[in-house]
């Protein structure tokens, strides 16, 4: 961890940008564990606190452990229109967690969202960076077997 | 009025994968033809072809451009905002999947115009598989030599509805907390990293190609006296065809979702997203113009199963958890505002709370540092007026105040 997290400081030095550093080390360590946040910090010399601030304000940002896989369900007015309570119903039963929860073997993390600009195929979720749409049960079941 | 394509001219029509595709469909003609100008006489064109932002505010494109070319200093940035957060709105999204070349076009007209070297398309993290798409553009227009006077760098971020609002934008990009900055000054004067810098919708930028193509005389000849061109509309809800449409400026709300989306038995429309303006079905005439509605032309349509104090709580929900914090009225203001629409839908709320709501909206309204707070009430004081009864009639007498 602590290697990460020096290599992405030492790629963006004389870059004092806080959120692209985070952005790095999340995608390398696929959350900001709190060591990694004291790093970045002395890294580049602003204090934890500036550090969590940026952390714990962007969605995309955890520093709670996630999943290997992170799926967001969008709940906003279209997709709610559509039904996306039976989307999340069918994926907490599928995989055994609730929304904010991971599944034991690390495998899913599970979360709601807001619009996702898929509206048009509401409802909708992404699994990592992917999107998908025109969701039903049966849909979502087939979906998780890739990944499972 | 008709639908019309000049900002999806190439959607569906080029291959977003391929410069030539697009080049042969008259691609970088605007660029050519501005680089053949001074920046000003392109600053001027602008002016005259009444262009206005299609983010949201409607701001005159020419002179957001004008204050940032007169504003100090060598360093100047183009921003182009993809942040498209605004629920039920994904037109940006349509855009950067089948069209990125005119965008990119776009970014080194207005970069030329007000002497920007740098600029920066702004790509919410939920875009980011269109990313590739978008550099590969980048990387095409680069190698054919138009990209020389410009550095066009995607920065992508990180999840958060309030960073499409242009200053918290600004912050994100320099690496902080999403927050928005108190203006003045604004961006045109003190932006970025305190330069000269202009903020632009997706769709306001995709204008630009066109009219200095065309010619502001074409562009004034579409659209309405105050509402120059065309708005990409994006319909969602209950329609049979969702989906993104084109319409010239100044056509009925009517047209768009009844006869193009087929929508039945609609009880209203939000237009705008969550912070947009309820038209109720008796209005359904409504032209879609700056004056009217519009917004970022995001369109929820509502039909008569639905309640309306419950579509109104999920706005609510959607701004209590959006809020950056910074300001009271709006941190305060939206954990309040859904408190008491949860009483009402659960029938325990008291007369007084109907009072509460309206004085809250309008404090929200008027004191909220950035739009985010100041457009939370939309919702609200809307369906107050058209739909009072239904407020009425979910007050409890029997709550004690
Ligand atoms: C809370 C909030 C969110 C916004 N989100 C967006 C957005 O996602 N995309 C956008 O272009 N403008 C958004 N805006 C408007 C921008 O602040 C800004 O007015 C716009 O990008 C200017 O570009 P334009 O003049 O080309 O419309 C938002 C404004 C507010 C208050
Ligand atoms: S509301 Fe779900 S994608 Fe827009």
């Amino acid at each position: 961890m602590e290697k990460v997290v020096e290599e992405v400081l030492n790629r963006h030095n004389n870059n004092t940008s806080i959120l692209s550093v985070l952005k790095d080390v999340q995608e390398k360590c696929r959350y900001l564990p709190e060591e990694a946040i004291s790093q970045v910090a002395e890294g580049l010399g602003v204090s934890i606190n500036e550090v969590y601030e940026v952390a714990t304000f962007y969605s995309f940002l955890s520093t709670g452990l996630l999943g290997e896989n992170v799926i967001r369900i969008c709940k906003s007015t279209p997709c709610f229109l559509k039904s996306c309570d039976v989307i999340v119903e069918t994926v907490e039963k599928e995989l055994g967690i609730g929304i904010g929860q991971t599944t034991e073997d690390n495998k899913f993390s599970l979360q709601l969202t807001n619009c996702i600009g898929a509206c048009d195929k509401a409802p909708a979720m992404m699994i990592n960076d992917k999107i998908y749409g025109n969701l039903t049960s049966e849909k979502v079941i087939e979906i998780l077997k890739e990944y499972k | 009025m008709p639908e019309k394509r000049v900002v999806l001219k190439n959607c569906g029509v080029i291959d977003p994968k391929d410069i030539e595709s697009f080049i042969s469909n008259g691609g970088f003609a605007g660029l050519k033809k501005a680089m053949d100008m001074t920046p000003s006489e392109v600053i001027q064109e602008i002016k005259d072809s009444n262009l206005r932002g299609r983010g949201g505010a409607g701001f005159p494109t020419g002179l957001k451009w004008d204050f940032a070319s007169k504003a100090k200093g060598d360093e100047k940035y183009v921003i182009c905002n993809a942040d498209e957060g605004e629920v039920g709105t994904f037109k940006d999204r349509v855009i950067l999947e089948e069209d990125p070349f005119s965008l990119i076009e776009a970014v080194a007209i207005a970069s030329y115009a007000i002497g920007a070297k740098e600029a920066f398309i702004y790509l919410r993290a939920e875009y980011h598989y269109l990313l590739e798409n978008l550099q590969n553009a980048i990387d095409q227009t680069k190698d054919k030599g138009f990209l020389d006077h410009v550095n066009i760098i995607i920065y992508e971020g990180a999840g958060a509805y309030v960073c499409g609002e242009e200053t918290a934008l600004i912050e994100s990009i320099e690496g902080k907390r999403g927050d928005s900055r108190p203006r003045p000054p604004f961006p045109p004067s003190e932006g970025l990293w305190g330069k000269p810098t202009i903020v632009n919708n997706v769709e306001t930028l995709m204008n630009i190609p066109r009219i200095m193509a065309e010619g502001k005389e074409w562009f004034n000849s579409i659209g309405t006296e105050s509402s120059k061109g065309t708005k990409v509309l994006s319909v969602s809800g209950d329609v049979n065809k969702p989906g993104v449409y084109e319409m010239v400026m100044g056509s009925s709300l009517k047209e768009l979702v009844e006869d193009l989306a087929g929508a039945e038995n609609v009880k209203m429309v939000q237009v705008g997203g969550a912070s947009g303006r309820i038209v109720p079905f008796e209005n359904i005439d409504t032209p879609l113009t700056f004056e009217t509605v519009l917004g970022a032309g995001g369109v929820l349509v509502f039909n008569n199963t639905r309640d309306v104090i419950e579509m109104v709580k999920k706005n609510a929900e959607f701004f209590e958890e959006e809020s950056c914090g910074k300001c009271f009225p709006c941190r305060e203001g939206t954990k309040r505002m859904l408190e008491i629409l949860e009483r009402l839908t659960e029938g325990t709320a008291s007369r007084i709370d109907l009072e509460f709501l309206e004085d809250l909206s309008e404090t929200m309204a008027l004191t909220s540092l950035c739009g985010l707070g100041q457009a939370a009430p939309n919702s609200v004081v809307d369906t107050m007026e058209f739909y009072r009864e239904e407020y009425e009639s979910r007050v409890n007498d029997k709550v004690k105040v």
